[in-house]
Formats: structure tokens, sequence, C-alpha cells
């Protein structure tokens, strides 16, 4: 029990924010019991709607205090379960936290409160020509500060990386309300990154409240290829035979057939509806590089005989390829009431390998997967078809899942390339790790904070973490404003 | 005045020698020895912890042992027409693979795709209560756990005494070509730096060196070979003055000497110091203060981190350094310095110390490895 009764601990959250910025109760809450991973729902004990770093910091410090469980929202489009509430702890929504603060084209940095959307960075650079490179499928509503805790990732990370490779500095608030400054705005740093090590820690070390990004040049010409192959296999081959040309694209992405096709009935991208592998290769950068590097492409690609190539004409031509891609996850809801978005990571080599067991384990379980996958680095994502009114379905489709994690370690890879393992793979993280690791992660964890108050109960395999089960699609993902990638 | 030398030739000797120890340092190719001076401490020699284990080009990917020179490593790497892209310094020196991601130094190269961190997926470390333990993963994304590796980034070896890294690694640039201009002022230079820096040509390096003559900048172009002329030419239109090049195995030695320290004096303390364009500033301002400003240093890889050589004979003033950085909030690496010149490892200012004494104390309780 927490030395502090419930109802002081109300009376002082209402004390500092206002009633009106503290929701209680089942009706104003019930927008934050669950994010993208549909099949959780949690009640939180309280929604508190900071509007200030001071506020977080005196908010955590309350719940220190009276040993209330914590966690930070952003716009809840975790696929790993990341923002599902902590049984009776408290929801910090951290979205009015949504100044841009800084802009300069000079150090080329952006600094931002976390409550900032990701593509809102990008456009507040626009007018000097720079971009925030990492790119989830969510961009137009996810926050900064959700891509940090889970270090986001995208269809572009294959030559710039993740969200960690593009964060400088932080202001951060500890579990205990202590606040630390980590990094600057340099590029470079001297002694232990600890911005390395505090993005993707998925909310488990406190919250940021400021954050210098790190914005590239937006590249100055794109040549974006789309291949059509008779197999997935040769799709793959195609991308091994990239990589051995000793090019580095921007991109590499590969849809199998059921993919496109739920792709095609959603947007209309002009992808080739008999196509088993389709792929998109895009290169970037300045102009007459990116010109010398597609003569090579084109090469390369034309050896491994698609059966058809298109090269983007224009820069609509080339957002109609990637609206197609971007949407392809949300479009799949069409072919399917309910589907689960595995995240696994296999080495490039052993794609092909992976593909076909993926499909023999779904024909053993009796259900359909959409694969979509970052080729480029070995990130798959295989869409587990169900319906959720069928009894038994859910967790025949979450025991796919499962095996499917298996395989992505069995074959040398992670069970996570970019949603993190939050709740929703946290019985696999013992299975990548050895004791020995888990236990010097658990141990980092409770000497930052041993009370386990921040995002208690996710990422580590034994943390207790009770949760009602649903299903349904995020009311967001029904809107169309949301995909899961 | 230092205590037993360990040699370890596995991950568990090194466990057992880290678990006995009161206080350890480990040691690689001792190429930066303000970092690893051992005062007093057993010192754990890694330099038998060598070995490429696993290097799968398809995937991008390079494993090798902790004592691993960089230049065993390079070398397999260039078969393959590949590098790694963080440009380690004092490779030719014999700079080993635990020993640079321990330092988190990166050469001029680290401008085109990132440091350090941003190339390292996986490491095996043994920590201050001998545990062996492993963080990230062989593969180019992964997101499963903490991400041990980037703690290790810069540690110094003392948070754990690494064994084994993986490195994300790219293909080579086919040619490569670098463009010079002399002469000039500091803020001019600058100027010049922001405009080729700002522009449309990917750059491998951006440089400004200080000499006798004023200020050099040199701008480093890598690609394909067919292109490289024409991107050299649209690079040169955005400077004043004119520029001589660099091609072939010149551009080749010019680079190499930089990032082996060639240009600073073999007696002097050299330092590495995180900055910015509008921080670079900062920095002259500090130097002509302490009456420093023909103290040899470059401001490299796009002006984010500075290169300092502080003259040996001005060692005694090496506090009112540390003092003057800490009142700018400049950092500085001591990566060189003189054997008697004990300096720390770190001077000036130092952010996240909360956050850094909490995970010093879960990795490391005893404080075998020092604290920093």
């Amino acid at each position: 029990m927490a030395p502090v009764d419930a109802a002081s601990f109300h009376d002082a959250l209402i004390q500092r924010l206002g009633s009106e910025r503290v929701l209680t109760g089942a009706a104003p809450m019930a927008a934050y019991e669950s994010d993208a991973l549909t099949a959780f729902r949690a009640r939180p004990r309280a929604v508190v709607l900071v509007e200030s770093a001071e506020e977080v910091v005196d908010v955590v410090r309350l719940c220190a205090a009276a040993e209330v469980p914590f966690l930070a929202r952003g716009s809840g489009t975790s696929l790993s379960g990341g923002s599902l509430p902590v049984d009776d702890g408290v929801v910090i929504a951290m979205n009015r936290l949504n100044r841009i603060l800084e802009v300069d084209p000079v150090r080329r940095i952006a600094v931002v409160e976390p409550g900032v959307v990701n593509l809102a960075v990008s456009d507040a650079a626009a007018p000097y020509g720079l971009y925030y490179s990492p790119d989830p499928s969510s961009q137009s509503v996810c926050t900064i500060g959700g891509n940090l805790a889970f270090n986001s990732g995208g269809a572009h990370c294959l030559k710039y990386g993740m969200t960690s490779n593009h964060v400088l500095g932080l202001e951060v608030v500890l579990p205990d309300g202590e606040v630390v400054e980590l990094g600057g705005d340099s590029l470079e740093g001297v002694g232990p990154d600890l911005v390395g090590l505090f993005v993707g820690s998925e909310g488990l070390f406190g919250i940021a409240t400021k954050i210098t990004l790190r914005l590239l040049p937006r590249p100055e010409t794109f040549f974006t290829l789309l291949a059509a192959y008779d197999s997935l296999a040769a799709a793959g081959e195609a991308v091994a035979a990239v990589v051995a040309s000793g090019l580095l694209p921007g991109a590499m992405e590969i849809m199998d057939n059921l993919a496109i096709e739920a792709a095609e009935a959603a947007v209309g991208a002009g992808y080739p509806l008999d196509a088993e592998g389709l792929l998109i290769v895009e290169l970037e950068g300045e102009k007459q590089q990116v010109a010398a590097e597609s003569e090579l492409l084109l090469e390369v690609v034309r050896q491994s005989k698609p059966y058809l190539e298109h090269i983007a004409s224009d820069a609509d031509d080339r957002m109609r390829i990637w609206k197609g891609r971007k949407s392809a996850f949300s479009a799949v809801g069409r072919l399917s009431p309910d589907y689960i978005v595995q995240d696994g990571v296999v080495p490039r080599s052993r794609l092909g390998e992976a593909l076909t067991r993926i499909q023999r384990l779904g024909e053993r379980h009796g259900i359909r997967v959409a694969n979509v996958f970052h080729a480029g680095d070995g990130n798959l994502h295989p869409l587990i078809l169900f319906d959720g009114r069928v009894e038994g379905d859910l967790e025949r489709a979450e025991e796919l899942a499962g095996e499917i994690l298996r395989l992505c370690i069995d074959l040398g890879g992670s069970i996570t390339g970019e949603h993190g393992v939050g709740m929703e793979k946290r019985q696999y993280l013992g299975e990548m790790f050895d004791d020995a690791d888990l236990d010097a992660m658990r141990r980092i964890r409770t000497a930052i904070d041993p009370g386990e108050l921040a995002n208690r109960g996710k990422m580590f395999p034994d943390a207790e973490a009770p949760a009602l089960l649903s299903h349904g699609p995020h009311p967001l993902e029904v809107a169309g404003v949301i995909s899961r990638e | 005045m230092i205590g037993t030398v360990h040699r370890p030739a596995s991950a568990a000797e090194v466990a057992k020698a880290a678990g006995g120890a009161e206080r350890i340092v480990p040691r690689g190719g001792g190429t930066k020895p303000a970092l690893c001076a051992a005062q007093g401490a057993d010192v754990l020699d890694l330099s038998a912890l060598n070995g490429i284990t696993e290097y799968l080009p398809s995937e991008y990917t390079v494993t090798a042992l902790a004592g691993t020179p960089l230049a065993d490593v390079e070398a397999r790497l260039a078969a393959e027409g590949q590098y790694l892209p963080f440009d380690p310094l004092l490779v030719d020196a014999g700079s080993t693979v635990g020993g640079a991601v321990a330092a988190g130094a990166n050469g001029p190269g680290r401008l085109r795709y990132g440091g350090l961190r941003d190339f390292l997926l996986a490491v095996a470390f043994v920590d201050g209560r001998g545990e062996i333990i492993r963080g990230g993963a062989k593969v180019v994304k992964n997101a499963a756990g903490f991400d041990l590796p980037k703690l290790m980034v810069g540690s110094l070896g003392r948070l754990g005494v690494l064994t084994e890294c993986t490195f994300k690694v790219f293909p080579h640039p086919e040619s490569c070509a670098t463009l010079r201009v002399a002469g000039l002022a500091f803020d001019e230079a600058l100027a010049a730096a922001g405009r080729v820096g700002g522009g449309a040509v990917e750059l491998e390096c951006l440089d400004l060196v200080h000499g006798a003559a004023g200020w050099g900048l040199e701008i480093r172009i890598g690609g394909r070979s067919h292109a490289l002329e024409a991107r050299l030419n649209r690079a040169a239109d955005l400077l004043d003055s004119g520029a001589s090049t660099l091609v072939g195995d010149a551009d080749t030695r010019h680079w190499r000497a930089r990032r082996e320290l060639h240009w600073a004096a073999p007696d002097a303390s050299v330092f590495k110091l995180p900055v910015t364009p509008a921080t670079a500033g900062v920095l002259e301002q500090v130097l002509a203060e302490l009456e420093a400003a023909r103290a040899a240093r470059i401001y490299s890889a796009g002006i984010q981190q500075a290169f300092l050589a502080w003259p040996a004979e001005r060692s005694a003033d090496l506090p009112a350094l540390d003092r003057a950085l800490t009142e700018s909030k400049l950092t500085a690496l001591a990566l060189r310095a003189p054997a008697a010149t004990a300096t720390k490892p770190i001077l000036g200012y130092r952010s996240g110390g909360e956050l850094l004494r909490r995970v010093e104390q879960a990795l490391d309780p005893a404080g075998r490895f020092g604290r920093l």
C-alpha cells in the first residue's frame, strides 16, 4: 500500500494542476486505457494533462512520495503496448508539452518538447532545407517523446539510423523527480553515452522533458525504383545483389502478394496485383551522385530479372509509391477484422529462409500472414490476421507470433527492430538474453528507480502488470489517422 | 607504480581478474595513455583477446575480440570494399577495438554517417562484479532491452571491461578527393565551412586546421568515381578563394596522418572536445585568454569536435584550462598526456552526473574500475 492515502494523493494532483487537468472515472479516461497494441487494456488511477516541464517534475515527485507508479504517454501509437497504463497508476499525458523551442540551421538542431509530433519537426525545419530523418509510419501523429522512449525506426533507417542516432541532448526527470541534463548540442560527446542509454529505455528511466534533435539536409534528389517479381525469394535475392554491389540506398522495402493486394485496395498506389514480391529501392542525395548510383542500381536490379520495373517519374509518383507502402498495414485491416504486427529482425541473408518458415508456420496454424518488411536491414513485419470474435483465434494468433519471434532469435536476430519490447514481447526478452544480461539490465533499472515506479511492468519478463484483455482496432486507426508499422 | 599485470586470454579470465582486484585498469594498445594510466591499480592487458570472430560482408557486420588491433579489422574489411565509417583514431599506432569504443573518440570521417555510437551494434563486457554481460544484437537493427552498447561508448573502462564488439560497417566510397584552401581568418574559414557543409554536396570530411599562416579549410568528397569531378567543382564554387586538390594516394595519406594525430607534437597533451559551429568560437576565446592561441588544433567533422594539442611546456597550466572550460560549458577528453602529467581523463563541464552515479552503482558497486 502507498504510504499516502488515495484521497490525499488525488487532492495533491488537483492542487497542482487544477481539477480540469486531472481526469478520473471511466468515461474521461477511456481513450487512455489502451494503445495501438489493442489486445490489452488497463485502467489507470488518473490521467493528468501536463503543460510544462515543471509540472512533470512535480507530478513525478508526488508519485514518488506516494509510491504510485506512473508512465508518460504521447499519442498512444505504441505497437508493443509501451504506453498501456499501469493498473492503478498515473498516466502523464504529454501532448500539451508540444512546443518547438528552437530550430537552428547553423548547428542543424531542433530543440523540442516531448509532445511534439514527429512530422512537425520536419515541417519546422523545411524552410532551412533540413529535415528530421526517422520516419515511423505513424509520423503524422506519433510524438518525439514516444519515439525516444522506444527508439522508433521507419523505412529510411538503413543509411542514417533510428531515433537514437538522431538525439543529441536531453533534459530528463528521473523516477524520483531528480532532473538531469544529458548530452548537448554536438554530435560528439565525452564520457559514457547516457543519451544513448536513455533512448529506447521504454520509459523505465523516467521522462524526457526537453529533447535536442539532429537535423539533416534534405536530399537534393531521389531515385525510386519499383520492381515486381514472380517470387518473394527473387525479390530477396535482388536485395542481396544491391548490397553486394556496394550501393547504400536510403530504403529497401519488400511487400508480399497479400500486402500488395491490401495496399492497392486501400490507396491505389499502382502496384502490380499479380506480383508475388514487390521491391522498392530508393537512392537519395545530391544529383550527380544519385545519377551515377542509379545507373549501377538499374544494372544490378535488371540482373535479378524482375518481370516489371517502374522508375518514379516525379515527386507525386514517388509519394504514391510510398503511400502504398506506408498504408499497407492499416490496409490489411480490409482483409481481416484483427491483426497482430510482429517486428523481428533476422540477418539480411536469411530473409528468404525466414519468410519460408513463417509461411509454413502460418499454414500449420491455419492463419494467414501478410508480409511487409524493411529488407535493407532485415526487419520483418509479418501481419498475423485473425478474427477476435472467433473463440480461440486471438490465442492462436499470439502463439504464431511467439513462434515467429523464436524463429528470429534462432536465426541470430532480434525480437524487435523498432517497436520495442513493451508489454507484448516481455516473455521473449529472456530468450534473447541470458540471465546475467537481464540481471545487469535489472540492476541498472533498480539503481535508477528502486521503487520501479516508471512504466512498471514493461520490458522485463517477470514484471508484474495485470491487464484486462480486449481487442479491436485503435480509435485513431479506425479514423485512418494512424497505421501500424 | 602499477600493481599486477594480468593478460587474460578469454572473457572468463577477464572476469576472474576483474572480480579479484581492488582497482583494475583495462588497457588495449595503449595508444591513448591518458585513458589507461594505472597509478597503483592492477592492469588488465587485453592484447591476448585478439581476433575477428565473425565477418559477414553481406550483413554489414563485423565482430572482433576487444584486443584486436583496428588495423587488422580495417584490412579485412578493405578486402571486401568495406570500412568503419566512424573513422577510428590512431589505427596505425596500434589502437584496438575495445580501446576505441571505451574512449569514444572518432576521426574526421565520422562526418558522413556518424560516430562509434552509431555503428556499435553489440558488446560483451565484464562488469565490476565479474559477470560477463552481453548487450545489443549482431544485426543492423535492434531495439530489444536497454542499449548497453551505447552505454559502453566513452565509458573509459569505468563501467566494464569490453571483451567483444560488433560493428555495423558500410561499403567504402569508390574514390575520394580533397579540396584545400589555406590562409583564412578563423571567422572566414568558419563561414566557408558553413556554406560548404550546408550545401547539397555530401561530404566525407570537413575540417578547419590551424597553421602558421592562418586557418586552412579541408573538404573531402567521396563516391562514384565518374561523378567525383563534377561534385568537387560544385563544392569549390561555394568557396571565395581558389582551392588545391588532393587525389588518390595523396588524399589517403593526408587523412591517415590526420587521424594518427601526426600533426600534434609527440610530447603534447592531446584533447578531444565536442563543439558546434556556435561554440568553436568560444573555445578560441578560451585559448586566447590562456595565451595559448598558438596551440596546434583542428576543428573536425563539420566543426563537431576539436582536437587540441596542449604544449608540453604549458602542462602546469592544465588546471587553468580545466577551470576555463568549465566556465565556458566546454568538455575535453584527454587522449594523450605526457607521463609526468597526471591529468584527469575529463576536463571541464560535466553533465548527467546523477544518472551516471546510479549506473556506476549498478555495474561496479565496489568501484573496482574507479569512478568517473
